[in-house]
């Protein structure tokens, strides 16, 4: 891939609070110090009125844009959206992404040193939920003297956070931008995370998650993440991408070993996953995806929810998204509504199912600019 | 899609300033910028494709992708001073359920709507024994959006069985880029619109 228009020379910093212990979970425990890595693209303004949060997905980190080694390779999730001139335009506004609390990606999580043990926590690390991320992003937001963000932005479990930002801290967003997420999981959703996590727990190597010292149960999370993939995915996408189509073009024979392109495609994600990722990362943060729902916000009405939100929503989901269906986010759209909420709404046409958020898509990037920048001049008069 | 801008200025003039309007079938969302503009109004429009959306979205409008059809009954009772259905209530499935919706959730109800009683219209039916296709009407009828062809006179009559007051009723014609010029004279015979302003009777 080719990369232009990428903000360059970044590198990933890192942001420590609740030195002594106390940052408070939802669960009820108490953890600290708590790290979380981040990076931030584009220039704050001297108002400080132009910072976005982005918020990543489920496998995401902080290196949501640019390449940050001098390779010049290893862009970014979503570089495709974030720089000069993109959507997410750094000539305008000032990006901060962090990885997420119960994350591996250089944030406090189960991988990370129990201070009372001196070793990994591995499953003694506590339950984390996604309003917790959205606690300890607040922190950093704070840390980098930002009173109010002007957005908070990202896509499925990105896009939970964005919401329980609104919800959480609704003082502290101007705007809110969720797309290909919804107030809770399906049963469906929870289904597939369920799998991925049995794949690992499975895992010999696994070893209830005390696995820091010796073997990685690598085929368990890799499997994981080929499940997951599926769900990522249309199947009218799928067929077009791979149909039924080998691996190798010499397939006379067919045997056990022959291999379908989708096959191959699989294998290739679980495997370059199990070089990035934590398998009890993936349990905690599918966990807490799972437990996702903004119900409990509001006594278990959605309405209830939303109703101390101040922010104005940019709502989208993708037709062909079987994970986040449109339906779900029509749910959070209406609970908007009926409270008076400023609410734009889009379902795009796109075969790309869940996955499209990642991927070009001009509706979408027309409507994020769009919007961002018809938030900015509300938001400042300018 | 090229969206025309048919009694716009009527519709503007029925709206008091800074009122709560509701825009059902806001297209690109002209109108309700110059609602904005000219009425300084709290606006928002609900619109069935994703270009419209997309379009209200660059405008800096809030603007909800939906099929009117489906989704009017999240919206609670008087939610809005004004609910604006221009050129829109011919192509829903259910206008008699749009109406009921509508007389709910606002205060009151603008509607303009292609007349068929329009003596061009009618000549083509009576004379030519063929479905009008006009500059009004201009679809054949196997691929015409308009589902539900009334005229002024259908809809007069709908006001006792519905429970709505009429506040203002006017015939006009367009030409586009120009004023809604108003027919007086026998207006569902000379007007290729009708207009209308009207309120549930409580």
């Amino acid at each position: 891939m080719e990369i232009t228009n990428s903000p360059g020379g970044l590198t990933t910093e890192f942001f420590t609070f609740a030195e002594n212990g106390g940052f408070n979970l939802l669960c009820g425990r108490s953890i600290g110090p708590v790290t979380l890595a981040y990076e931030t693209y584009g220039t704050l303004n001297s108002e400080k009125n132009n910072a976005v949060l982005i918020l990543h997905a489920l496998s995401g980190d902080a290196h949501a844009a640019g390449c940050n080694d001098t390779t010049g390779k290893n862009p970014g999730w979503w570089d495709g959206y974030i720089g000069p001139g993109k959507p997410f335009d750094t000539d305008k506004y000032f990006f901060i992404c962090s990885n997420v609390i119960g994350g591996c990606s250089g944030s406090t999580g189960p991988a990370s040193i129990n201070p009372e043990t001196g070793k990994q926590w591995g499953m003694d690390f506590p339950i984390v939920t996604i309003e917790d991320m959205v606690r300890a992003q607040y922190h950093l937001v704070k840390y980098l003297g930002i009173e109010k963000l002007l957005a908070v932005a990202g896509g499925s479990m990105g896009g939970m956070q964005a919401l329980q930002w609104s919800i959480t801290f609704p003082e502290m967003i101007n705007s809110c931008i969720c797309i290909a997420a919804s107030a809770s999981l399906s049963a469906q959703g929870i289904a597939f995370n369920e799998v991925g996590r049995q794949a690992i727990i499975n895992d010999p190597n696994w070893n209830h998650g005390n696995y820091y010292d010796s073997k990685f149960p690598g085929a368990g999370l890799s499997l994981a993440r080929m499940i997951g993939h599926i769900t990522y995915m249309s199947e009218k996408h799928m067929h077009e991408r791979f149909g039924r189509n080998f691996q190798s073009d010499n397939m006379s024979k067919k045997n056990m070993d022959s291999e379908f392109s989708i096959e191959s495609y699989l294998h290739y994600q679980g495997v370059k996953f199990v070089d990035r990722f934590d398998a009890n990362s993936y349990i905690y943060i599918t966990r807490a995806i799972d437990y996702f729902d903004l119900n409990d916000n509001g006594r278990g009405r959605l309405t209830e929810a939303f109703e101390k939100a101040k922010a104005n929503f940019l709502i989208i989901s993708f037709n062909t998204d079987w994970l986040y269906p449109t339906a779900e986010a029509k749910k959070v759209v209406q609970a908007l509504r009926i409270t008076g909420k400023n609410v734009n709404f889009n379902e795009i046409d796109t075969e790309n199912g869940h996955d499209a958020f990642l991927l070009p898509n001009k509706t979408l990037e027309k409507n994020i600019s769009s919007f961002l920048k018809n938030e900015f001049k509300k938001s400042t008069g300018k | 899609m090229k969206y025309q801008r048919i009694g716009y200025d009527l519709v503007i003039n029925e709206i008091d300033k800074g009122s709560k309007v509701l825009d059902l079938g806001c297209g690109d969302g002209v109108l309700l910028e110059m609602l904005q503009d000219e009425k300084d109004v709290k606006g928002s429009g609900v619109e069935i494709s994703e270009e419209g959306v997309t379009m209200c979205v660059e405008k800096g409008l809030y603007c909800y992708q939906g099929d009117i059809d489906e989704g009017l009954s999240d919206y609670l009772d008087n939610s809005f001073d004004f609910v604006i259905i221009n050129q829109t209530i011919q192509n829903t499935k259910r206008p008699d359920h749009v109406i009921e919706e509508v007389l709910r959730i606002g205060r009151r109800v603008i509607l303009s709507f292609p007349n068929f009683g329009y003596i061009s219209t009618r000549f083509s039916l009576l004379l030519l024994g063929r479905m009008p296709v006009n500059r009004l009407l201009p679809y054949e009828w196997y691929e015409s959006p308009n589902i539900h062809l009334l005229t002024i006179k259908d809809f007069r009559n709908m006001s006792k069985k519905f429970r709505f007051r009429i506040v203002r009723e006017k015939g006009f014609c367009f030409t586009s880029g120009k004023k809604s010029r108003i027919r007086r004279l026998i207006p569902n015979l000379f007007s290729q619109y009708g207009f209308f302003v009207i309120e549930k009777i409580s």
